[in-house]
């Protein structure tokens, strides 16, 4: 995947080109608006993250020059301290997705690659698939190995957001975010308690296990 | 403006000036007005006189001719007084009177003197020193072409103006006296207190942040200003005070961390041979990071609230349904700890707010409330309710557990206060600060209160449009 960086932190953007280049990506950064923007002109980007703010242009009007001229390419917004409707604004602006300075990188990491992917598929399919596990949005049924699984709503919901995401670490923020439509930090262990629950429900009696924890970053659903 | 000198550049030397020019003008205004009228009298005064000793002379000329003329004359001109008396033959030489010599071409014209001249009087003689005098005179040509001139020396309305011109002087002296006085009292007295306002502000400028400024106890406007002023400067060394306060917490709280991951992440180098107790060790770092970065965050989150307005960021919404979501989300963490949390909500409450920023004061609450009941000797509760009254809307989770005695609930909800019986608990110890935050920029308040055990928090919000 290639990565652009706007950030004019040189350190900051040193270090994001560096963990996203261990990660398997290749980013190219960009100091300043200007440079960025011209650099984004130019294609051949999967995912732009930037900061948003920049000198010579500010971040929210690069990203707002470039939905202007037609360039879909995904954009994550990085902010530092901001208002409390920050995140309004920026995705507003047209921004994608939305991170707040201090970040975890295996946070912006998980977004990244979650942007990536929901820019090559549009069309949200009707039938999920991992392994033997099965999940049809139109009739709400969960099956695994042809056996019916019966979940709550709100299970239903995380389970669906983990499939539609299926081989992509999915971080408790991603998941608080896309679940329950709330934007904060959660206490760690509430959505791990939601997942041993879904879990549960999803692997017991089951030889296989499919909902993985990946340390440090969140939870991976993988049929291995 | 161009620059002025720098004596004329304080407020009272400008004062001063003004004033000055103004008494001056006026006084030159009055004297002149007053001489001159005086002067218009006084000559009207002089030829009435003279018109008079006419007419006196005149009944002494029908009723004896010009001898009986000359007598009369001859006796008033002996008379003391200012008083001109003078016959002349037709070419203008001096036959009688109290006139020795006149400034040629007085005589010529008959009537009035087109303007006052000089003549010498009688037996003055030629002494030097001694100045021609000025007059006013009549001049009559009598019937056998002698010349007749009665006038009246002007000394007197000559002096009146000397007094009037020494008057003008001594007024504008007045006034430069008066202008002196006023720059004294308006410079030296009411000016050095702005002075010392100034002084004093410079000081703590200069870091003397304890210093106030200088209250009189005149209680006039400077007294009333520096009292504003002093408040001011209370106001923000409260809030500098608060500042220091929470650095220093910060620093402390941040230290501990810290000073644990460095020490972890050490050990860990250490003991590089066990490749597995490296890996637990990582990921034991990675966990207090993410623990640092949330108490980031949580700061950052109350000084942009403490900071920012609620103008554009809140909207109608409904209490009831984030109480629904926040429950949900927590009701398997507190089945698996063992706490029965349930809610009763009767129907939609709405309010002008922030639903993020609500939800996750409730989030906060609620899990300190499940935290602190699973502590509980009986069967561990946290109930959430909404009640409603015509002026607010109260959004309360109560729990049963130890509670916080009503000495400590003001302190429990400072920053990085947490109380000594919960040091043991996990925290950062801004949840609820944070939730204090949120409520004050809902216009709202969080309320503590509880009976024997058991906390209740309460989380008030206005009714109607706060705004």
């Amino acid at each position: 995947m290639r990565i652009l960086i706007i950030e004019d932190d040189r350190e900051a953007a040193g270090f994001l080109k560096k963990a996203f280049a261990e990660a398997g990506h290749v980013a190219d950064v960009a100091v300043d608006g200007e440079t960025g923007f011209a650099l984004a002109e130019e294609g051949g980007y999967d995912v732009f993250v930037i900061d948003r703010m920049l000198p010579r242009r500010d971040g929210l009007s690069v990203i707002a020059g470039l939905r202007a001229k037609g360039d879909t390419t995904p954009a994550l917004i990085l902010s530092a301290l901001g208002e409390v409707d920050d995140r309004v604004t920026g995705l507003r602006a047209g921004g994608d997705d939305y991170l707040t300075k201090p970040y975890a990188f295996s946070e912006l990491l998980a977004r990244v690659e979650v942007l990536k992917r929901r820019a090559g598929s549009r069309d949200v399919e009707t039938l999920y698939r991992v392994g033997d596990l099965e999940l049809d949005r139109l009739s709400h049924t969960v099956k695994r190995n042809g056996q019916e699984i019966t979940l709550q709503p709100r299970e239903f919901r995380l389970l669906e957001y983990l499939m539609r995401h299926a081989g992509q670490v999915v971080t408790r923020t991603m998941l608080l975010e896309n679940v329950w439509d709330y934007h904060f930090d959660p206490q760690t262990n509430v959505i791990d308690v939601h997942i041993s629950r879904l879990r549960g429900k999803i692997e017991k009696g089951f030889d296989k296990p499919v909902l993985h924890t990946v340390r440090g970053a969140g939870y991976m659903l993988r049929a291995d | 403006m161009t620059a002025l000198p720098p004596i004329m550049r304080t407020t009272a030397a400008r004062l001063s000036a003004l004033y000055l020019i103004l008494f001056t003008a006026c006084a030159v205004v009055l004297v002149v007005y007053v001489s001159s009228l005086s002067t218009r009298m006084l000559t009207a005064q002089t030829r009435e006189a003279i018109l008079e000793e006419v007419s006196g002379l005149g009944r002494a000329y029908q009723r004896g001719g010009l001898p009986r003329l000359v007598r009369v004359m001859e006796i008033r001109a002996r008379q003391p007084g200012a008083n001109l008396y003078l016959i002349a033959d037709p070419s203008g030489l001096i036959l009688a009177g109290n006139v020795e010599s006149l400034q040629p071409g007085v005589l010529d014209d008959p009537g009035w003197t087109a303007r006052a001249f000089t003549y010498r009087r009688f037996g003055e003689g030629e002494s030097p020193g001694e100045k021609n005098h000025s007059a006013v005179a009549q001049i009559i040509r009598l019937p056998n072409q002698m010349i007749l001139l009665v006038g009246r020396d002007l000394g007197e309305p000559e002096q009146f103006r000397g007094v009037m011109r020494r008057a003008l002087v001594v007024a504008l002296g007045m006034m430069g006296f008066g202008a002196l006085l006023i720059w004294l009292f308006v410079g030296r007295r009411a000016l050095r207190r702005i002075d010392s306002v100034s002084e004093a502000s410079r000081q703590i400028m200069g870091g003397d942040l304890g210093r106030r400024l200088p209250v009189t106890g005149a209680g006039d406007e400077f007294d009333r200003l520096s009292e504003n002023l002093n408040l001011m400067l209370d106001r923000i060394a409260a809030l500098n005070e608060g500042l220091k306060q929470v650095s220093a917490n910060i620093a402390h709280d941040l230290k501990t961390p810290l000073t644990r991951l460095r020490n972890r992440a050490e050990a860990a180098l250490s003991r590089s041979a066990d490749p597995s107790a490296a890996h637990e060790a990582l990921e034991q770092t990675i966990a207090e990071s993410d623990q640092l970065i949330r108490t980031f965050n949580a700061i950052l989150m109350i000084s942009r609230l403490e900071a920012g307005s609620s103008a554009d960021s809140t909207e109608d919404i409904d209490l009831a349904a984030i109480v629904a979501d926040v429950v949900e989300l927590y009701e398997p963490v507190a089945e698996e700890m063992g706490v029965a949390l349930g809610f009763k909500v009767a129907e939609t409450v709405r309010v002008d707010g922030n639903r993020e920023l609500i939800g996750q004061a409730l989030s906060n609450i609620v899990d300190n409330a499940i935290k602190y009941s699973a502590e509980a000797t009986e069967k561990p509760t946290v109930m959430v309710s909404l009640h409603t009254d015509a002026a607010s809307a109260r959004l309360v989770v109560s729990d049963n557990g130890p509670g916080i005695p009503a000495a400590d609930r003001e302190r429990a909800m400072e920053r990085f206060v947490r109380l000594e019986a919960s040091r043991s608990q996990p925290g950062s110890g801004l949840g609820l600060s944070l939730a204090k935050a949120v409520m004050t920029f809902h216009a709202g308040a969080l309320e503590l209160s509880g009976k024997n055990d058991g906390l209740s928090v309460a989380m008030v919000f206005p009714k109607g449009k706060s705004k």
